[in-house]
């Protein structure tokens, strides 16, 4: 089994694992005081942390709220993106001007930088930090739609539509929207990556999903404390961490040489 | 060159216009959430009036825009300091831990990179690739600890955090350093593998200079254009990495100034952190932008 199957696998798993966690109660915030810190074992693979919790079906549930921030961000911010870039884009003129000077400002600001300071203004919790990167993530979508419909709009069907008289929408959506397709997929793959990584630095430095609810960022931050004594906590959650961003980047760069897709 | 110059002066005032809408975004009312419910009334009074927030909102932009411009970025609501001093205080720490990263980062990914390029498809080629692969999928809160635990706790070679010991600053460095090189690897390789290719690299060798020449002198040189411009738009990267980085490392750098304010709710100093990194940001794109037209000659004649 090829290193590209192995993504494909992996990717799977864990969207499984969230859905079943999300059906199944498996009480994530169960506390066993007899069994703080303890060592991972055949009945509890993962073993137990400083608050004497099982971190298997811990694990699980930060599985489920860190797909449900990348679901929920990509879905929210790839159809505010394509659309903007896609106005951008065919009507040009300051429309075009005005938008991409606002992408411009957004960039301005490394990394997650401005998705931190919004969500630690906006105060910590779930929706706050969905709403802080989603104030952030859009600018992707623009851009790259911007770029593409630009390079459309001269192919030959989209000026024999226009001069059949479509309307702009049907123009937008049915004859250059199907084309940006394979380049926004890849994109948004790679996007999904990042946001795994965001919303865990997010909760990594409090900003998240708050206690006693589970989510990797914040788990990897208590292990951190007690990593010289119970090394198996905070390496359970980075490696599940690790599996899901590589297996979503590999599947990237996957789609990317099979949609032919470049830059 | 002046066009690039005047190009940035929208952006930075976007920048800052988002940077002074940021404390607007706090929910309910600012002043309540920064001093909370047991501050009196008249102490109250006074954040509002020293944040401004008793002036309609234009107003509030106009004297932001005014003090920023005498160097004034406000005081800070915790430890009444000016905003200035404090970042002052912390940007040199910041400064070197960022270079000794970059540098760093250079040192692995170069190399990395070139012997990537070399043995196209070989075993080199394929550990660099595993290595760029895994390191992307390594957030600096899990490359942090993990680097911590090996050098300091089991191998107990490098302090583990703190700034007392010179020491101190490389595994911080390293863990900002290792996720740009990853990035650096791949890019070195493509772009080495795309010169290899061309003419001039074949009339070099066919002059029958070593390899060595080849490579560093005449494929290296071309290919480090395009190097040179990733690693500018990375630095920012960089920069952002800065903040868990210092939280974990317990460095005294703006990044952790960031994430102390945000703890404290000191808010005007969030405002400013993040205004200062935004800009320096964008100077050090301005920067890489002007030294690319400098130093490819392709691109100087070609304007």
């Amino acid at each position: 089994m090829s290193l590209k199957h192995w993504s494909v696998w992996v990717l799977a798993l864990w969207i499984l694992a969230a859905i079943v966690a999300s059906l199944v109660d498996f009480q994530p915030n169960q506390i066993h005081l007899d069994l703080i810190l303890a060592k991972p074992s055949f009945r509890h693979l993962f073993g137990f942390d400083d608050l004497g919790r099982d971190i298997l079906p811990r694990l699980l549930a930060g599985a489920q709220v860190s797909l449900l921030v990348v679901a929920l961000v990509t879905s929210i911010t790839a159809s505010v993106g394509i659309m903007l870039g896609l106005v951008s884009g065919y009507y040009g003129g300051w429309v075009d001007r005005t938008l991409m000077q606002m992408t411009d400002v957004f960039l301005a600001f490394p990394g997650i930088l401005l998705a931190i300071a919004f969500a630690a203004v906006l105060g910590a919790g779930l929706s706050n930090l969905i709403l802080a990167l989603c104030i952030t993530s859009w600018v992707g979508y623009a851009r790259l739609t911007r770029a593409q419909v630009l390079s459309l709009r001269q192919r030959q069907h989209v000026m024999a539509a226009e001069s059949l008289g479509a309307s702009t929408p049907r123009i937008m959506l049915k004859h250059m929207l199907p084309l940006l397709a394979a380049p926004l997929l890849v994109e948004a793959t790679y996007s999904m990556a990042g946001l795994v990584i965001a919303e865990a630095s997010l909760s990594f430095l409090g900003l998240g999903i708050q206690a006693p609810n589970a989510s990797w960022g914040a788990m990897l931050r208590e292990g951190v404390r007690y990593m010289l004594i119970a090394p198996h906590h905070v390496l359970a959650v980075g490696l599940s961490l690790m599996s899901l961003v590589l297996a979503v980047n590999v599947l990237g760069d996957r789609l990317r040489d099979y949609l032919d897709v470049h830059g | 060159m002046m066009k690039r110059l005047l190009g940035i002066v929208p952006v930075v005032f976007g920048v800052v216009l988002l940077t002074f809408l940021l404390v607007h975004a706090v929910p309910g009312d600012p002043v309540e959430v920064m001093i909370g419910e047991s501050a009196s009334s008249a102490d109250r009074m006074q954040l509002r009036a020293d944040l401004g927030l008793d002036q309609p909102i234009y107003m509030q932009f106009w004297d932001y825009l005014n003090k920023l411009a005498h160097g004034d970025l406000g005081v800070s609501i915790h430890s009444k300091k000016p905003i200035v001093d404090l970042l002052a205080e912390r940007l040199p720490a910041t400064a070197k831990l960022a270079l000794l990263a970059l540098s760093f980062a250079i040192l692995i990914g170069l190399p990395l990179g070139i012997i990537a390029a070399l043995k196209v498809n070989q075993w080199p080629d394929k550990l660099a690739n595993l290595f760029s692969l895994s390191i992307s999928a390594m957030p600096h809160f899990w490359m942090g600890p993990m680097l911590m635990m090996v050098f300091a706790l089991w191998l107990g070679l490098l302090p583990v955090s703190g700034m007392e010991s010179d020491a101190a600053i490389v595994l911080p460095a390293l863990t900002l350093g290792f996720g740009l090189a990853a990035i650096l690897t791949r890019m070195t390789r493509a772009s080495m593998l795309e010169v290899l290719h061309e003419d001039f690299i074949r009339t070099a060798r066919a002059k029958g200079l070593t390899e060595r020449a080849v490579i560093l002198r005449h494929a290296l040189r071309a290919a480090l254009l395009p190097i040179v411009t990733v690693l500018g738009l990375q630095l920012g990267s960089l920069l952002a990495g800065t903040v868990i980085t210092e939280t974990i490392f317990s460095w005294d750098g703006i990044g952790r100034l960031l994430v102390e304010s945000i703890e404290k709710r000191d808010y005007p100093v969030t405002q400013a952190c993040v205004l200062v990194v935004a800009l320096l940001y964008v100077t050090v794109n301005l920067a890489t932008d002007i030294i690319y037209t400098k130093i490819d000659p392709r691109v100087r004649f070609a304007s």
